[in-house]
């Protein structure tokens, strides 16, 4: 009850303070906008699909979990910020709950991903994307937990490292070949063997099947139950130990 | 209020490839009264504001007990921390909210319901005449409104203890008097107010009782007129006309004086335990021995005098 209200607090202050500066969920959301652009036209031809809806229904779910993968995991400099301008220690001296000061600033990072992917999808609807409701819920609904996840890895290295620049190098060592390897951008159809087999070790290449699969239209395919399972598999675990980071700063 | 005993902490820092231990704070012991303004002196890097953290619940200490507020500081940190407010060094206020919309959010930090946590917000920018500026963001604000608005956040769920690390630090003359008042008004309030400063002068004349410390250990502690008096009593310069040696002669032999000194210019300086007793008695016995007195002076010894006695240097130049 207590971590219900505390987070919700944490939550309302957090969004007060993206809402006041909009201008950042669209500077997020401007690299998969330029993808969509001037980059999804080349699909039709590169993939040897039959039209543009179906390359585009290969694209943007990848291009979606994209957006998941780097809106969240840069969030960490934000927190660095707070640090820095003694906001998190102002909070810590309080007795609210540490588990919410985490999930306060998650949820926000969820809510501003999940406004940012309908953005995208509705989008390319003019290209000709074409999905049903249901399915689209779902694949948010894993957004979400990718989201949700990498936020709170984000954080709890940013209050390990506490420094924008150890955090940035570390972001696109561990990012870029994360990125490559979830078949984001081609699939991982077209790669030999060997790339395929260590992409199976990527929770990201299983969730881009999966949202592959739920924009082609079948929620039943095996690929989404699996990634639906690893991914909150993973969200858990990561929610966890962010948990503990916030906690251990401060019994 | 506050009480502790043996409170230690030390980090490790990194230095190359070796690794050092810093002993911050290495065993301290205080006792801070209800409803007095309790001063912690000392010069940068003594170890002041890592002891106010771990009073403030957040660095856990090494080893040493502590109760703040009744409540244990390791055993019960949840319980200290509905009991105390805290205010940072570096101020802790959004560039793009207001005083108001922090204060209420403060407050509901401390489980403060919606409707109350506003009334308390109109409260506290009126009693730190913010309301002026309390709609307007953070980041417009003046140094001194912006040490307001951090006093005024660490004080809304109404304390017992508050804590205020170095709250005068970089203010101009004006706003760091009118934080004086501010600080002498908490305690009016009926709160313990518990202030790390660097500055000599602020701990003597805003300080009911300081401790004075230097490398993570407290070498003194008392009001500061008890302090200046227990390292050199008062100091006294008399001026006689024409006949100082016969006046030397006589006030060096008088109990009450415990050192004297010839001055060049013709003059005498008295080291005595007190110096409001010790004119009328020296006045008395010159009158006595009909010496002509041609002038009296008192000075009484600063903190800076206490702290070079107890730790061999002057704090203004650490």
């Amino acid at each position: 009850m207590k971590l219900l209200r505390d987070t919700w607090i944490v939550f309302q202050r957090q969004m007060l303070l993206v809402l006041r500066n909009p201008v950042w969920l669209i500077i997020g959301v401007i690299q998969p906008l330029y993808f969509l652009l001037l980059f999804g036209p080349l699909l039709k031809r590169a993939l040897n699909a039959p039209t543009n809806a179906i390359a585009y229904q290969t694209f943007v779910p990848g291009l979606l979990v994209m957006l998941a993968m780097f809106g969240s995991l840069f969030v960490g400099f934000g927190l660095i910020a707070e640090l820095r301008a003694g906001i998190i220690e102002r909070s810590r001296v309080t007795p609210v709950s540490r588990m919410a000061l985490m999930l306060g600033r998650s949820l926000r990072d969820v809510v501003s991903l999940l406004f940012q992917s309908i953005l995208i999808t509705v989008l390319a609807i003019p290209f000709g994307l074409r999905i049903k409701a249901a399915d689209l819920l779902l694949t948010l609904l894993l957004l979400a937990m990718i989201g949700l996840m990498l936020s709170a890895v984000s954080n709890a290295l940013a209050l390990k490292l506490r420094s924008e620049d150890s955090l940035a190098p570390l972001m696109n060592a561990v990012s870029q070949p994360i990125l490559l390897l979830s078949g984001i951008l081609l699939p991982l159809a077209f790669a030999p063997i060997w790339l395929q087999r260590v992409a199976d070790f990527n929770p990201f290449s299983w969730a881009v099947n999966a949202a592959r699969s739920l924009f082609a239209g079948h929620p039943g395919d095996a690929s989404v139950w699996q990634a639906l399972v690893i991914v909150v598999v993973l969200t858990a675990a990561a929610l966890t130990w962010s948990a503990r980071s916030f906690a251990r700063s401060v019994r | 209020m506050i009480e502790t005993k043996g409170l230690r902490k030390s980090f490790r820092s990194r230095q190359g490839k070796q690794t050092k231990t810093v002993e911050a704070v290495r065993g301290v012991d205080l006792m801070v009264r209800e409803g007095e303004i309790f001063g912690f002196l000392g010069p940068n890097g003594a170890g002041k504001t890592t002891t106010l953290r771990m009073l403030a619940t957040l660095i856990e200490p090494d080893g040493g007990e502590a109760t703040v507020a009744g409540a244990d500081l390791r055993r019960q940190p949840g319980e200290v921390r509905k009991r105390i407010g805290y205010v940072a060094q570096g101020g802790s206020t959004w560039d793009e909210c207001s005083a108001r919309e922090e204060l209420v959010v403060q407050a509901r930090m401390y489980g403060i319901g919606k409707a109350e946590a506003q009334r308390r917000a109109v409260r506290a920018l009126e009693a730190f005449q913010l309301t002026e500026y309390a709609d307007r963001k953070c980041k417009t604000y003046s140094g001194g409104q912006r040490r307001r608005v951090d006093i005024a956040l660490g004080i809304i769920h109404e304390p017992k203890i508050v804590f205020l690390d170095e709250p005068t630090t970089g203010l101009d003359p004006q706003s760091r008097a009118h934080m004086w008042d501010e600080v002498r008004r908490l305690r009016t309030e009926g709160m313990t107010v518990f202030i790390t400063t660097h500055y000599l002068d602020e701990a003597d004349a805003l300080c009911d009782r300081i401790a004075i410390m230097d490398h993570g250990e407290i070498v003194a502690e008392g009001t500061p007129a008890e302090l200046k008096r227990e390292v050199a009593g008062d100091v006294i310069t008399v001026g006689v006309n024409g006949t100082t040696p016969q006046a030397a002669k006589l006030l060096d032999t008088a109990d009450y004086v415990s050192r004297l000194e010839t001055l060049d210019g013709g003059g005498l300086r008295l080291y005595v335990d007190a110096g409001a007793t010790a004119i009328p008695q020296i006045m008395r016995t010159l009158e006595g021995a009909g010496i002509a007195l041609g002038s009296i002076e008192l000075h009484r010894p600063s903190l800076d005098d206490v702290f070079l006695e107890k730790t061999g240097r002057s704090l203004r130049e650490s």
